[in-house]
């Protein structure tokens, strides 16, 4: 799969992950966004910036488990639960958002 | 795996004791990268998981390491995220460090150093151990 | 007639470093590549082996390995560190090559 952006080719793998993490911009973002029918909210892009710089320490993405205890750690209590994160992204917090983040699919998400 | 199935993990099924051996260098082979890989994934289990670094295994601990001339993956400050999911318990064999002219200041995790009779009890005392 | 060997293995691995030592004629070149470049380190059991070597090859080791495995400030003095196009030169300049894999 693959769509364009300011004319250059982005491809994408069968499930809708960027192939070179490197080519994210946050027009890309906004483009993968709007195919997972999501709207870019400050909120959403709280998560999805979170994800990028979590990737950048670690260069991995994190399990849905761990990520919301970072979450909750880093930007506070209220936000860290399977709750606020499911209502930003319903079809998985970890899935979507690191497919919005331009980042790999999570380790461990078959 | 959906992300709640992944969630609940292995579910309300019995806690064993898990060693994973890791021998090899890293880059030079895939087992290395491989077995990090693995326990992550296993991590979801919510299982008794301890981790061994002996013989060149020890080298995937390293800091400063930077692949970018080499065009790989430098998964070493992946390790760093091994407590995030809650395994803590990291393993090195005292020998082989020596052996390698390293010492703890040379790793980029915490470890606890053992000597041989204590990686032969750690070892003596788990129910599954994945060699890698 | 000067041969280049590589050595691409951990020499606590495996014996190839070992045996090229053995058999590397004086004024031959070994360059240590991949896993190799473990043998290419101050302080280890196998850094004596290399020094001794040394007086009778040139021994060279591929950048890229020594910075991939965070060992840049290990390396034995006198080792030459070359990159890609390096390797290519000592290729050319030798009449054969001997890989211990």
């Amino acid at each position: 799969m693959a769509f364009e952006v300011d004319g250059k080719t982005i491809e994408t793998d069968e499930e809708g992950y960027l192939v070179d993490l490197s080519q994210w911009t946050e027009e890309i973002a906004n483009k993968l966004a709007e195919g997972e029918n999501l709207e870019m909210t400050s909120d959403r892009w709280e998560i999805v910036n979170f994800l990028r710089e979590y990737y950048q320490e670690y260069q991995i993405a994190p399990a849905v488990r761990v990520l919301t205890k970072a979450v909750g750690k880093k930007l506070g209590k209220d936000k860290g639960t399977s709750k606020y994160l499911y209502e930003l992204f319903p079809y998985g917090p970890a899935k979507q958002a690191c497919k919005i983040a331009g980042l790999p699919k999570p380790t461990g998400c078959v | 795996m959906s992300e709640e199935e992944m969630i609940e993990g292995g579910g309300e099924g019995v806690i064993k004791k898990f060693l994973y051996l890791n021998r090899r260098a890293p880059y030079g082979s895939i087992y290395a990268l491989e077995s990090l890989e693995v326990v992550l994934i296993g991590a979801a289990f919510e299982q008794d998981v301890s981790v061994a670094f002996i013989d060149d295994g020890v080298y995937q601990l390293t800091k400063g390491q930077d692949t970018k001339g080499v065009e790989m993956k430098n998964f070493s400050p992946t390790y760093r995220a091994l407590e995030m999911y809650d395994v803590e318990k990291l393993y090195v064999f005292k020998e082989s460090l020596d052996e390698r002219g390293l010492t703890e200041d040379d790793l980029i995790v915490d470890v606890e150093v053992v000597d041989a009779k204590q990686m032969a009890d750690l070892m003596d005392e788990q129910e599954v151990i994945l060699s890698f | 007639m000067p041969t280049l060997h590589t050595v691409n293995k951990s020499p606590f691995d495996k014996t190839s470093l070992n045996s090229c030592l053995r058999f590397a004629k004086d004024g031959s070149s070994i360059l240590l590549i991949e896993d190799g470049v473990y043998a290419a380190l101050n302080g280890t059991t196998f850094t004596e082996a290399v020094k001794t070597a040394m007086k009778n090859v040139t021994v060279y080791a591929l950048q890229p390995d020594i910075e991939a495995r965070g060992m840049a400030n290990k390396v034995i003095d006198g080792i030459k560190l070359v990159d890609y196009a390096g390797f290519v030169d000592l290729v050319e300049q030798n009449d054969r090559v001997e890989s211990w894999l």
